[in-house]
């Protein structure tokens, strides 16, 4: 199994899931995150002073899949999420040990 | 001076007009509350509430204890402070020395003690999100008493020095704007800045928050100038329109030259423009007719925004602006009148303005009242803040700033947005 983590730009995140949904994926988590890369931050003006805001929000998406199916979700969320802009985002994918159902108690594969 | 000892007949418009006037010029506070609070982060936004609203509870019980008294009885000591027998309101209701009033003296006590209240709020955005509020509390007990109660019996009692040597405060560029505006900047001075700043980024919170209290200062300073005509005629209407004319004017003057300057007009500087045109309006609002006071606020509005780069330069933390807009503002609209005071207006310009053919009387008179003002409010100010940072102690511990005055201060939360930030239990 793995977890796929995704950050992209919030007004992104209705694509990405409408794409997931076409694939089959069943659930999803977001959250509300900030931060930088090669985009940087941008520039606000309160009374004339000019502040610098380093941080930019985000959101951060997590979806846990099969191995089989992580190849298509990568390539869904990509498409999906990028307007070929600076500060798309990145995706990045991790082995899962195990995954449980807190409802059942099934495993594997079968709780996802 | 004869001091009139009866009032003149009530006449129930006026009686009527000054009653709502109060209630107005009340809820400028609760409006400056979120003006102020919206402009400071999220974690001192209660700090800076509770401040303004304790604010009206303080100088509420001053007021009617000593400061009705020192500000309005007649005379005791050279025009520069009153007597002592208003204390507690004893002879209150009888009449208002030096004023031939027609409406209740009570109204009068009450419409002067919304004044006393809104200028000591105005200071804490001076200090904002660093200091005790045990240390606020004392402060502005003492302020409302050693400050402004003086200021306003030499500006405003017919036998306070600076009304006796012609200076004109139609409803208080010395005792509300040059007042606030020069403690403000002596608290910030003696309390050191927030910090972090100005290398850290203190951006506003909530700018929802400070249009909503800016709209509700606006409507209240219609209340404060109109109602300082004391009547309701002639006077109070123009009053109200140059009051309304000169906020129009410093949103417009503030956002033509920050577009100018950043390239971009935005909604805390039309708000903070407009604010600096009522401000500058105050004391010129029966002195001068409407359309100038449309000038008055595009030079305020434009102004205040320039007197923001001052504390950068000088490295004090004004937090929220108070020097630059409510002192500079302040001093705009006293010099104004000096300009433009009209007897057509008002028939106690005795001297009309130096572009109205009256020579330059009135201007000198009102450079005195600027001086005079700053010094003491200033001298004096920087005293009482001296003195409790040496005894009580006005700053918040370092770890206290940190976690943000709501917290430290009053234990409590200003924002509840999220569902795990409500999952403590009853203790």
């Amino acid at each position: 199994m793995k977890l796929i983590t995704a950050i992209v730009k919030p007004f992104k995140v209705g694509d990405v899931r409408d794409a997931l949904s076409g694939l089959g994926v069943r659930g999803l988590t977001v959250s509300d995150v900030q931060g930088y890369g090669r985009q940087g931050g941008h520039t606000e003006v309160y009374r004339g002073a000019e502040y610098k805001i380093d941080f930019v929000p985000k959101i951060r998406m997590e979806v846990l899949v099969a191995d089989a199916a992580a190849a298509g979700v990568i390539e869904a969320i990509v498409t999906a999420a990028q307007t070929g802009k600076i500060g798309d985002g990145k995706v990045w994918v991790q082995n899962i040990e195990e995954v449980v159902r807190v409802r059942t108690g099934e495993r594997g594969v079968d709780a996802i | 001076m004869h001091l009139a000892l009866t009032s003149a007949p009530v006449d129930t418009g006026d009686t009527a007009w000054m009653i709502v006037c109060t209630a107005l010029v009340l809820l400028m506070t609760p409006g400056l509350a979120l003006f102020y609070a919206g402009m400071v982060r999220s974690k001192h936004a209660l700090g800076m509430i509770m401040q303004n609203f304790v604010t009206i509870a303080i100088v509420t019980v001053t007021w009617v204890v000593v400061g009705y008294s020192l500000a309005f009885d007649r005379d005791a000591a050279g025009g520069l402070i009153g007597g002592l027998h208003l204390v507690g309101l004893t002879h209150a209701e009888i009449a208002v020395p030096g004023f031939n009033l027609t409406f209740p003296p009570l109204a009068f006590v009450m419409f002067q003690m919304m004044f006393a209240i809104v200028t000591a709020a105005l200071i804490s955005g001076a200090s904002a999100d660093r200091m005790r509020f045990a240390a606020f509390v004392t402060f502005i007990a003492i302020w409302s008493v050693v400050v402004y109660a003086p200021l306003a019996h030499w500006a405003w009692s017919p036998e306070g020095w600076l009304a006796k040597a012609g200076l004109l405060d139609f409803a208080g560029g010395t005792v509300v704007e040059i007042c606030s505006g020069a403690s403000a900047l002596a608290l910030a001075l003696v309390i050191g800045p927030r910090r972090g700043w100005p290398r850290e980024i203190m951006a506003p919170h909530n700018l929802p928050l400070t249009m909503l209290g800016a709209g509700l200062l606006w409507f209240g300073w219609i209340g404060f100038n109109a109602g300082s005509a004391l009547s309701a005629g002639h006077l109070a209407a123009n009053a109200a329109l140059a009051t309304h004319l000169s906020g129009v004017g410093g949103m417009i003057g503030w956002l033509l030259l920050e577009k100018r300057i950043t390239g971009k007009a935005t909604t805390l500087g039309a708000a903070s423009g407009a604010v600096a045109g009522l401000v500058a309006i105050t004391p010129a609002a029966g002195f001068v007719s409407p359309l100038p006071a449309l000038l008055l606020g595009c030079i305020a509005g434009a102004a205040a925004l320039l007197a923001i780069r001052l504390k950068f330069r000088f490295r004090y933390d004004d937090s929220l602006d108070v020097v630059a807009v409510h002192y500079v503002g302040g001093v705009i609209g006293i010099l104004f009148i000096g300009f433009f005071a009209a007897a057509a207006v008002n028939p106690n310009v005795a001297h009309q303005g130096l572009l109205l053919g009256g020579g330059l009387t009135q201007l000198a008179r009102q450079g005195l009242g600027v001086l005079a003002a700053s010094a003491f409010a200033f001298t004096a100010s920087y005293a009482i803040a001296w003195a409790l940072r040496a005894t009580m102690g006005l700053r918040v511990s370092p770890e206290q700033e940190a976690e943000g005055l709501d917290s430290s201060q009053h234990a409590e939360t200003a924002y509840e947005l999220t569902s795990s930030s409500s999952l403590g239990r009853i203790s």
